[in-house]
């Protein structure tokens, strides 16, 4: 049967590229990159030229990169690295949680933190942001793309407040990268989050931005690797992987790919709206990474649609990959006001580098039968429209 | 014996081969194992195919990933004596190990705040408690005694009523050494205290079982077990809780957030299960080149000290002390020899050893030691190569410094 993947900002398959360049460091070019020897000399050097990937992707310093095991983890050691008790904290209502429940624990011990609404397109206001400042404000920490709506926050402006009042600017950059340009420099930001399966390299590695002299605390203790803000042995073919896939991912700004892959989502969403009524896009109005379309379909079950598509062998998601199973609606489209209702039938359909204009017709051919399907069996769409 | 031996000390260029052996050879197995092929073989598929977030709980791909994860937690499990939903999956035994004893203290302070571990214990150990004494817990740090080992009555009067957790390492990554594991896990369990123990070199080399030895807290790495490295695994005891020190989607029952790297933790399940089947045999192969290598230096050279018990031992490890030799010519001399003077982790310091000086040894005869780690791969021929080529730059050391 065949299987098309649209759920590209939950994990993002391995380039064939990427596992190539991973590959002979599993057996062959094992060393500990921390030893001495040979063996130990040959793995370093390939830690430090993934490390150089890295940071030419994000425009710093490659010893401005601490390499880390994921998303989540870099979140972790950013927020925890830079807040001490008393301090407070800026953020938004939308961050993935990573960042709302790392929040959430600083509030248990003693800290302070403003949660920023957005508005009805999914957009922070930086004034809001400015005027949210505190004398003991330490932190903003407000993402770069979201993974619900690919809704892009106005980062650089958000920046120039941090930097005018002189606290720390750290953004969740995972569902940015290899999506939009990361310039660390011209966004003035201090810290920075990447996690490597959301840009097709694999999952347990990730990579935080940490700019030259900011005092990080680390999460984890026993070593002075990553010059000692992040011990334990390296991940090797993980990290030679996210290199890889980095200079892809630096490749696809010049290459043409992600004009390509917008091409190929706005033809998507396009097709799926002019076919179907009571649908529109969550997002609309902000600019968006281009591999993100998050739309809704009155009157169904979002949950539904999903497994009815997988049926028919297309994988897409109704929001964030949830750990817990707890079926909720969307805390990001909640907070940009869409209701309980429309939130339960919107979908995520997140494109990634694989994906083919031949698969943009197989989702087509799909989408609208099976909603207008499961709409024929829902009574309040059939009482609403027949009362129209 | 195929190989020859040169006369000279000159350092072989790496890579090359020499007889039928690959140079330099590898015995350094405690500071990092390469893959298991038939690891790497179950792993592959989940890069590219299988590549699902086993939180997508939408679509076969999420559940493709997670069956692959719940297969993995259980062949972990098995090896452990655990049931699969006490494990949980980290990044490695750096985390594992900051996880379990920052996680327990944290959760365990309405009950005290004193934790018991060892001076020779893992930086990671070490590190931990250390961050935990700025943060007001007091820790106890015993000494150990000339094998290596730790006085168990020593451990007894250490335990007040504010002791919470005792971190004592299943097996040394230095000189090797097991510890009384079943004894200490026995004295914690009739005074209620949690016991953690950093089994990071003793997961598929010595006997860990969970329920006969008492553990309540275990942390392990997939990197020293022919698995990858960036896994690893925390087995927490049904029904203690620790406080996570990553927080975000809530996986692994809450107490380690991020996506779940599925290809790893299906490498650490085929690593384990390898185990599992294989463990005994190679013990015997791998112990049997040990004490090969160790006879064979001892019967050529005087001044040689074997560091650390060789009754209580994981099978692959041997740690000698050359005396009258320098320790950095030594490990030039033996350049194509990959082996270790101390732990990986602090080998880019020239210090000498807090292993080896906590069993009383001199600076000198501690920066003069070597160990060697033996692993599934090594050959006979490989050992006989190396202890000809230890006794041969020892022999030649000890000449030109008279
Ligand atoms: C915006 C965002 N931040 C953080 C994360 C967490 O990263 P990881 O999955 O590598 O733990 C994710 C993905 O789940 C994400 O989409
Ligand atoms: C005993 C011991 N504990 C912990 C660790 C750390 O594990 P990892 O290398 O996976 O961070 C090691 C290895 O370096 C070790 O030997």
């Amino acid at each position: 049967m065949r299987r098309v993947y649209f759920d590209n900002n939950a994990t993002t398959p391995v380039l064939p590229e990427v596992l190539q360049a991973m590959q002979p460091y599993f057996s062959e070019h094992f060393g500990n990159a921390s030893s001495i020897h040979h063996h130990g000399q040959e793995t370093r050097a390939a830690v430090e030229r993934a490390r150089e990937s890295v940071a030419s992707l994000l425009g710093c310093r490659s010893s401005e990169i601490v390499l880390t095991s994921g998303g989540t983890e870099g979140d972790n050691l950013a927020i925890f690295g830079l807040v001490r008790t008393g301090d407070h904290v800026i953020t938004s209502t939308i961050e993935h949680h990573a960042v709302l429940n790392s929040c959430k624990r600083l509030q248990e011990s003693s800290c302070e933190v403003s949660y920023i609404q957005v508005d009805g397109r999914g957009l922070v206001d930086p004034d809001d942001v400015r005027r949210a400042l505190r004398p003991n404000t330490k932190l903003i920490t407000i993402m770069m793309a979201n993974n619900e709506t690919g809704v892009i926050q106005p980062v650089e402006e958000i920046g120039k407040i941090a930097a005018e009042a002189d606290v720390y600017f750290h953004t969740d950059a995972v569902q940015a990268a290899g999506k939009i340009p990361i310039n660390v420099k011209s966004m003035q930001c201090d810290v920075l989050s990447i996690s490597g399966h959301k840009m097709h390299a694999p999952q347990g590695v990730g990579a935080l931005y940490v700019r030259k002299g900011t005092l990080l605390q680390a999460l984890f203790y026993g070593g002075s690797h990553e010059r000692s803000r992040r011990a334990g042995t390296e991940n090797v073919p993980g990290i030679v992987g996210l290199g890889k896939a980095a200079e892809l991912a630096a490749e696809g700004f010049t290459n043409g790919s992600i004009e390509k892959m917008r091409a190929l989502r706005d033809r998507l969403e396009k097709a799926v709206l002019a076919e179907l009524g009571s649908a529109g896009v969550n997002g609309e109005g902000a600019s968006r990474v281009s591999n993100t379309t998050n739309v809704f379909f009155d009157y169904i079950d979002g949950e539904a649609l999903v497994i009815a598509l997988d049926l028919k062998g297309l994988a897409v998601s109704t929001g964030a990959a949830c750990s817990s199973g707890a079926i909720e609606p969307s805390h990001v489209l909640t907070a940009m006001g869409v209701t309980a209702d429309r939130a339960r039938a919107s979908l995520r359909f997140s494109l990634g580098k694989q994906n083919t204009e031949n698969e943009i017709d197989f989702a087509l051919q799909l989408v609208p039968p099976t909603v207008a399907r499961l709409r024929d069996l829902s009574p309040v769409y059939n009482r609403d429209t027949v009362s129209q | 014996m195929t190989n020859t031996v040169q006369a000279s000390i000159e350092s072989t260029p790496p890579d090359q081969t020499r007889g039928d052996l690959k140079l330099p050879i590898y015995l350094d197995n405690q500071a990092t194992t390469p893959v298991d092929p038939r690891v790497l073989e179950a792993m592959l598929p989940y890069f590219t195919e299988k590549f699902g977030n086993p939180a997508s709980r939408s679509h076969r791909f999420g559940w493709a990933a997670d069956e692959a994860v719940q297969t993995a937690r259980t062949q972990v499990a098995d090896l452990i004596g655990a049931s699969p939903k006490e494990v949980l999956f980290t990044s490695g035994g750096t985390e594992g190990d900051n996880l379990a004893i920052k996680g327990a203290a944290y959760a365990g302070k309405a009950r005290g705040n004193h934790i018991i571990t060892v001076v020779t214990e893992h930086k990671a150990v070490l590190d931990s408690c250390k961050h935990l004494e700025t943060e007001g817990v007091q820790v106890t740090y015993l000494p150990v005694q000339k094998d290596g080992l730790i006085d168990l009555d020593q451990l007894v009067g250490a335990i007040t009523d504010r002791t919470i957790l005792v971190t004592i390492m299943h097996s040394n990554n230095e000189i090797g050494v097991l510890q009384p594991i079943v004894e200490i896990g026995r004295v914690c369990r009739q005074r209620g205290i949690l016991f953690h123990t950093d089994a990071a070199q003793s997961i598929a080399k010595a006997p860990v079982n969970v329920t006969s030895q008492n553990i309540d807290l275990l942390s392990f790495s997939g990197h020293k077990l022919y698995g990858p490295k960036g896994v690893g695994a925390v087995y927490v005891r049904e029904g203690v809780r620790l406080s996570p020190i990553i927080d975000g989607g809530g996986h692994e029952r809450g107490m380690r957030s991020g996506t779940l790297n599925v290809p790893g933790i299906v490498g650490l399940g085929k690593a384990c299960a390898i185990a599992s089947a294989e463990m005994s045999k190679e013990a015997c192969h791998t112990a049997g080149f040990r004490n090969r290598l160790r006879d064979r230096i001892l019967g050529s050279l005087d001044g040689c000290y074997i560091n650390g018990s060789m009754e209580n031992r994981v099978p692959g490890n041997l740690n000698l002390s050359f005396a009258r030799v320098d320790g950095q010519a030594l490990l030039m001399g033996l350049s194509d020899v990959a082996v270790s003077s101390g732990a990986a982790c602090t080998s880019a310091k020239l210090e000498p050893s807090y292993v080896l000086k906590a069993l009383g040894l001199s600076d000198d005869l501690a920066n003069s030691s070597i160990r060697f780690g033996i692993g599934r791969f090594n050959t006979e021929a490989e050992i006989d190569f190396v202890a000809d080529r230890v006794i041969e730059v020892v022999s030649q050391l000890r000449e030109i410094s008279l």
